[in-house]
Order: structure tokens, then sequence, then C-alpha cells
């Protein structure tokens, strides 16, 4: 089993954590990984992504043109990455700010409104963590018991009290990610 | 001991492995995309623990010089720098292999020419390989292509550089040293407290003075020197090649490619055998010692050869000298910080070498 995924969205929200976040948690099911960030002039604002590979075999290729699943954003990210995932593949999108909605039809589609949810539950922190809940709900390949496990290794201690509130927010996301299309 | 794993930068676990490998010495300056390696050993602060220094010099001149200096008194020292930090190295690059003294340099390339972009690049082969400073000199270089190998390396670069006396070179690129992978490290070694005999290190009454130059102005001596040195070579040539095959027992067409292009043409391999194209890799893990002889022993079994490398062709020169025109050997690389895909390889190898 391998598992290809781009995460994108702008510098700040999370997204190279969130793929550092979802490597450890299948180093801690003895899974190999690959982390592959764009590492270009970014700052707060721009974009960012990062390749994450999680595979049961060595990982050739950290860097891949084709994914099996694409979490998406912001707008530029959706405009630069639809045509990249593979057909009968994955797209996540958070709907906020997005005035231009996926269009494909051989893949599925799935929205996951995380900022607003993030805004709701008054922790905007959290953000990230919803949107791998969804992700987790649509491809279980990770379980939120070794995400849990992961965040208390790579935290340092004075951090482990927000492990809770990452607990629910990863929750969350797998309650109210919806599936816009099905691949046909 | 049971080795540790963790999930790591290329960057972080050359700067782990080189604190757990017992050096004595890290001089360098920051430079993307390496500066990892300089932050992860200052924040480690290993000289409260194995007694490593740990020194960020006024320049990348200061740091290769700093090197030379500990590198004479017998001590396990390295430097680190990316493409244009290490142009500013080579004439103390230079220096240390005429004085043949042991070090290590990691270089995490990045493109050029020029300051050129910040993103990954192979476009320093022939700077690594052919010389880069002046003189007739060799740098054994060592190629990883994971973040194990990052790590792994660097035990090995110290082991190599110390037996031969010579500089010792992991050509690494901003792909590897910013990617994390899952990494066992060894356990920490220690320091080594008994010098070589030839260091400097103060003369005691019982030998003659120890002297580490490149000097001689007597032009004998320089060639009886030269001739030593390249006599050295060659046993490096003949004992150090390093290398992995993968899936060339059966291949009909060569890829070759090292560190972040071999990972990339594993992938485009698979993709060649899905579509019932037998291909395979040859990696070169030493470049210098490059394989000639496993290539042109595979050269005589298949049908042509693909060499892969993020730079305008620069492997592909010894490739060609290696197969010596028995069969068609291309190159394929983009430029400029732009990683090639696996898919682009494939597209390249069938349109340049099976149609072509």
């Amino acid at each position: 089993m391998t598992e290809e995924i781009i995460i994108a969205g702008f510098g700040g929200q999370g997204v190279l954590s969130m793929g550092k976040i979802m490597a450890y948690s299948a180093v801690m099911q003895d899974m190999e990984v690959s982390w592959m960030p764009s590492y270009g002039p970014e700052m707060r604002g721009g974009t960012a992504n990062v390749t994450v590979i999680l595979s049961t075999d060595r990982i050739s290729s950290p860097i891949v043109k084709h994914f099996d699943t694409a979490i998406i954003l912001n707008q530029q990210s959706l405009d630069k990455f639809e045509s990249s995932v593979k057909p009968g593949g994955v797209l996540i999108y958070d709907g906020n700010g997005i005035t231009r909605h996926p269009e494909r039809k051989d893949i599925s589609i799935y929205r996951v409104d995380a900022t607003e949810e993030a805004a709701r539950m008054n922790s905007p922190k959290t953000f990230n963590m919803i949107v791998l809940g969804g992700f987790i709900k649509v491809k279980p390949i990770i379980k939120i018991e070794n995400v849990l496990k992961g965040l208390k290794k790579s935290l340092p201690e004075r951090y482990h009290n927000l492990i809770p509130m990452n607990e629910k927010a990863l929750i969350r996301g797998e309650e109210i990610i919806k599936e816009v299309h099905k691949a046909k | 001991m049971e080795k540790e794993l963790r999930l790591m930068k290329g960057n972080e676990a050359v700067a782990e492995a080189a604190i757990r490998a017992g050096a004595d010495g890290y001089f360098g300056y920051p430079i993307t995309p390496q500066s990892e390696i300089l932050e992860y050993l200052m924040e480690a602060n290993p000289s409260q623990t194995t007694g490593m220094v740990v020194l960020q010099a006024e320049s990348e001149v200061a740091a290769i010089n700093m090197v030379y200096g500990g590198a004479a008194c017998g001590k396990k020292v390295m430097t680190s720098s990316s493409s244009p930090g290490i142009s500013l190295k080579q004439e103390g690059i230079s220096y240390i292999a005429g004085a043949e003294l042991p070090c290590l340099i990691v270089n995490v390339v990045r493109g050029g020419p020029g300051l050129g972009t910040i993103q990954p690049a192979q476009s320093d082969y022939f700077q690594s390989v052919k010389g880069g400073g002046h003189g007739d000199y060799h740098m054994i270089v060592l190629a990883p292509a994971s973040v194990q190998e990052m790590a792994d390396f660097v035990d090995l670069s110290f082991e190599l550089a110390f037996k031969y006396r010579n500089p010792v070179m992991m050509l690494s690129d901003g792909a590897i040293g910013q990617m994390m992978e899952k990494v066992y490290l060894s356990p920490q070694k220690e320091r080594v407290k008994v010098f070589p005999e030839w260091a400097t290190t103060g003369k005691p009454p019982t030998r003659a003075r120890n002297i580490i130059t490149s000097l001689d102005l007597d032009s004998d001596g320089m060639e009886q020197h030269n001739r030593d040195l390249q006599a050295k070579y060659q046993v490096i040539r003949e004992k150090e090649v390093r290398l992995e095959e993968f899936q060339t027992s059966d291949a009909e067409y060569l890829l070759v490619a090292y560190g972040t292009s071999a990972r990339v043409c594993q992938k485009a391999v698979q993709l060649l055998r899905a579509q019932g194209i037998k291909a395979g890799l040859l990696r070169p893990i030493t470049l210098f010692p490059f394989p000639t002889k496993r290539i042109s022993e595979l050269a005589s079994k298949v049908k042509g050869i693909l060499s892969v490398e993020m730079s305008a062709g620069q492997m592909v020169e010894d490739v060609l000298l290696a197969v010596n025109g028995k069969v068609p050997v291309k190159h394929f690389g983009r430029l400029g910080g732009i990683v090639t895909t696996p898919e682009e390889v494939v597209d390249n190898l069938k349109s340049e070498i099976i149609k072509g």
C-alpha cells in the first residue's frame, strides 16, 4: 500500500506541520514515510505545499507528479493541483474563500469547512487538525490514537496540555467532512 | 546497542550523525538549503556532552581554513555549505588535498551558476569529482540518496578520510537536505583522544618534527608528491567503488542516476516495468571513484543507457567513458532547481533511447 498525498495552502495555515504529524503518525504504525516540503522563499500569506508519502514498502521517489489524495486549503492551490489528482483519487478541500469549486468528475471530492469550524470552536490553531480528521475519515490509513501518540512524541512536554484540544479537533473533522461528488 | 529511530530532515540527520560519530569540530556558515546543519548543531550544543566544537565562522573561506587547521592536528573535523559557499571553499579544499589531510565537506547542492536558486540541483558534479580547486587532486565523493544515508555516510566519510588521509565530500542536494524520512541513528561513539602519528600535536624529543604543508618549491619533490597522490587515487579507484543496482539482472535499458535522481529513477523503473519495458537502474554511491567497470559490464548487456542528473549533462561524460561506444548513451535532466519527475524520465527513455 502506498498513498501519495499533496497538502497545499497558505503559509501559516499549518500545511507543513499537518504533513509532519501525518508522517509521525505513520511512523508510529511502522510505515515508511517521506515528507518533502516546498522550501522556496515562502512566507505567511504566500503559498506552501508538502508532498507526504505513506507506504508499507520502501519509498522510491519522494517527488511525484500525480497524487492519490490532494488536501487543498486555498483557491491558488486548487487551481494548481486539481489536475494532479490521479483518476479515481480523492480531493479534500476547505470551502473558505473558494470561488471556483473543484470540477473534475473522475475523482471523489470531499469538503471539510475547517476554517469555519475552528472559528466556531474558538481555536483557530486546531484548523489543520480538523482537516486531518477529515482526511482520516476518508482514508483511514492512519489511526487517531497514533496521531495522538505522534503528537506526544514530537511536541515538547510543555505543550502536552494542548493534546486533548487537538483530539477534539480531529474527531470534529471526522464528523463534519461531507462527500460532494463520488468518482464515476 | 540498538539504533534509535527518528523522523528527521536530511540536514538534521547529518548534524546528529556528526555528533554521534564522535566528531571533534564543525565549522560552518549559513546558506539555504543546508542551514539546518549549523542550526541543529548549535541547538544540540555538543560541547557540553561530547566536547565537539561547533563554530559559526565569519565566512565560508574562514570555515574551510579552520577545518584545515583542525585536520592538521589529527582531529575529526567537518564543514558544510551549499553550492555558492562550496565554490568559496575550493582554495582550502585544494590545500587540504595537497597536504593530505582527512576531513568531511558536505555540499547540499542548489541550482547555479552564480547565486542561482535555493532549489535542489546536481550541477556541482564536475566541481566535486574533477577537482574544483587547482591542481591534480581528487576528493572521495559519496552521494547519499536518503535521509538514512545522510546519517550513515558521515561515519563512513570520516573512516575513508582517515584511511586515505584525503578530504571526503558528501554530495547531497536541497531535496534530500530538506526532506524528512525515517532514520535509524547509530549509538554515540567516543571521541578519539589518540592522534595519528603524522598530526601536528607538538614535537616530543622522541621523533622528528611533523610538517603539514602543500608547498614544495623543489620541482622534483613536487613531482614525486604528485605521483604519490595519483598512486593513492588509483588504490581508491580499485578498492572503494560503491554502487547499488535495481532490477538490472534482466534489464534491456539502463538508467544511471545518483542521489535524488536515483530515487526518481527507481520509480521510473517501476513505471516502465508496469508498461512491459525491462528497465533497470545503476546508482553510483561513490562518484569518485566512479563505478566505471560495472557500467562497462552492463553496457554489454543492454540496448541503451540514459544518464539522469539534475544538470545539463555532467555525469553523462563519465558514463560515456565507461560505455566507450558500446551502446547509445543519452542524458536527461531538468535544470535550475526543478526536480525531474519519474514520468519525464519514462517519456525521455522512450523517445531518446527506445525509439531513438
